[in-house]
């Protein structure tokens, strides 16, 4: 029956995010649309993190490799934006596919600062390569079609292209590879046992989840019209790691509330102080001593949560 | 070539004396602290507040050396004592986002204390001129911060090695629960553990605090700095990450001479290759990997 409620809920929500530009002013636009792309950043990373324990400490690489792959290939190629969109994807799915299959032979803590030391290797490339990437300055003077080229349409460009991200990420994590994800997460021995290719599922993971990356990387690309190293730094991989901490990594919905979270925090606290870091590095501590399950455990409560416990990750 | 090598030594020696603390920290803890850069700026900042306190003497920049060491034990024990110690038997993940909670929060903490400028330290008296070394002549300093090193390096093998409490430390890699049943009180070994790791971050930041500029920001680079030596020495490794610290001094300055600008991405494909080559570093072990 949840999973049922659940689609309920997020069409509910998808409708309501829909009603923004109707209701509000360009400024909550922009904010939801920049909301909705780290969502969908958020929603990939979780694909390893919450579904299959993997702590990718990296993902900002694919993130960054998408939006420097739109931005050039629109731009400097003029390619259209839809073959450019699918192009990038591609890309960042072989670059994943290709960083994965080394890292994916390590565990734990290991395979974090393999996949972090990949991730500062596309950063130290998106400096240095100037002539391709722009360099430290970025790339910028990205040219975009004139169908998405004003804010409100670029926000239900946005918006699809998020509620497909979701609704694919939705049926890749509820279908049986998603079992075999969590099987592995939960106990990566008898998974084995069992007979399955961990390391192939895992690399698999890593492979949908760096392209779902680019995907949301090459948004970020539009958006902005054109890419910035920083978006491949660490802490970048870092900023959405606390996005999925916040909005919950048992709940597959979780990341979307804490990529929400976080920007409606930020832009809150900006308002008072310039020192913003510092207090969401105050409220990150809360959470990770207090409520380690994120938003998605407070609201779920208690009596969900230990439901949750036997079922795996699998409500909202 | 002669200069070229001995800054490549120079650069390395410090990143050891700041990644062994790293290193330490993980062999036991099994955390990966992120907040490390933020303890060597920290070390860094508290220098130059004793020194341009003190005037440039002598005993005002070592003095501020020990000041800065003990304000990161001290700030230490207290993160591990009423935060860390709540998080051992968590996830990776919460360990990982605490840290890097602790990294933004010091970030803003630095910029409120002592403002978003860059700030410098001079050299200390005696060390701002050069020595003949034969061969040619070399920056006092950055000798010094050669020999400052192996120095490190033995004592702290040394203490791991032949002491009782290097063998509770060793025992306390090898099996927390065993150590625990014979009687250790391997909470406190714990908090040695992480103050002593933390105060060689502060060590190396304020030794590196006269050749660099101290400011925000130096933390987040300083850092992955770290990781590199850690991970292409092997996490956990003492003489790992003395090794990997002298490889990366060696990149870095040799990688500018020979490919210009793109030195950088020339360390990172080395580190990269490492670890093809060897996934757990040149001297970590497989078993490192263990939760």
């Amino acid at each position: 029956m949840r999973p049922r409620g659940g689609v309920q809920w997020t069409l509910f929500g998808l409708f309501l995010v829909a009603l923004v530009p109707v209701v509000g002013e360009r400024y909550y636009v922009d904010l939801t649309t920049q909301i909705l792309i780290y969502a969908l950043f958020a929603l990939s990373l979780n694909i390893l993190v919450g579904y299959c324990g993997n702590l990718s400490f990296g993902h900002a690489a694919f993130f960054a490799i998408g939006g420097y792959a739109c931005v050039i290939l629109t731009t400097t190629y003029e390619v259209t934006l839809i073959i450019s969109l699918g192009l990038s994807v591609l890309i960042s799915a072989v670059a994943a596919a290709a960083i994965g299959y080394v890292c994916v032979r390590l565990a734990a803590m290991h395979f974090a600062m393999l996949t972090l030391a990949f991730s500062m290797l596309v950063w130290s490339i998106a400096i240095k390569w100037t002539p391709v990437t722009g360099g430290d300055d970025g790339f910028v003077g990205a040219t975009l079609p004139d169908l998405i080229s004003n804010p409100v349409s670029f926000f239900y460009f946005a918006l699809l292209i998020f509620s497909t991200g979701l609704i694919l990420l939705r049926v890749i994590c509820t279908s049986t590879f998603g079992r075999a994800m969590i099987a592995i997460r939960e106990n990566e021995t008898r998974a084995t046992f069992m007979g399955m290719d961990v390391r192939k599922i895992r690399l698999q993971a890593f492979t949908i989840a760096g392209a779902f990356a680019g995907l949301a990387g090459a948004l970020l690309g539009l958006y902005n019209r054109g890419m910035y190293p920083e978006s491949a730094f660490w802490t970048e991989s870092g900023q959405v790691l606390i996005m999925v901490l916040l909005g919950g990594m048992h709940s597959f919905i979780g990341p979307v509330l804490g990529a929400a979270a976080l920007y409606i925090l930020e832009t809150m606290i900006n308002q008072y102080t310039e020192y913003w870091q510092i207090v969401l590095g105050v409220i990150l501590l809360g959470v990770v001593l207090i409520a380690p399950d994120g938003l998605a455990g407070l609201l779920s409560g208690f009596r969900k949560r230990k439901d949750d416990s036997v079922t795996g990750v699998d409500s909202e | 070539m002669f200069i070229q090598l001995m800054n490549s030594l120079a650069l390395g020696m410090n990143l050891f004396i700041i990644a062994v603390g790293l290193t330490l920290i993980f062999g036991v803890l099994r955390v990966i602290n992120f907040a490390h850069g933020s303890f060597f700026m920290i070390g860094a900042y508290v220098l130059y507040s004793v020194v341009k306190r003190t005037g440039d003497t002598a005993l005002g920049f070592w003095g501020g050396i020990v000041v800065a060491m003990l304000v990161l034990g001290f700030i230490a024990w207290l993160v591990e004592r009423f935060l860390l110690r709540r998080l051992y038997d968590k996830e990776h993940l919460l360990q990982l986002v605490f840290t890097f909670a602790l990294v933004l929060i010091v970030g803003d903490l630095v910029k409120i204390i002592w403002g978003p400028l860059q700030h410098s330290i001079s050299y200390p008296p005696g060390f701002g001129g050069a020595t003949d070394l034969g061969i040619s002549r070399y920056p006092t300093y950055m000798l010094f911060l050669i020999l400052s090193g192996p120095v490190i390096a033995v004592s702290l093998w040394l203490i791991l090695e032949k002491t009782r409490w290097g063998r509770i430390i060793r025992a306390a890699r090898l099996d927390r629960q065993m150590l625990s049943a014979l009687g250790v009180n391997v909470k406190a070994v714990y908090s040695a553990v992480f103050v002593a790791g933390a105060m060689l971050a502060g060590l190396g930041g304020a030794l590196a605090a006269p050749r660099l500029a101290v400011e925000p920001g130096m933390d987040a680079l300083i850092i992955i700095d770290c990781f590199i030596v850690v991970i292409v020495g092997g996490l956990g490794s003492l003489w790992g990450s003395f090794f990997g610290a002298i490889i990366l001094g060696v990149a870095t300055i040799f990688g500018t001479l020979i490919f210009g600008e793109w030195e950088i991405v020339i360390v990172y494909i080395l580190m990269v290759a490492v670890l093809l080559w060897r996934p757990w570093g040149l001297l970590g072990r497989i078993e490192e990997d263990r939760h």
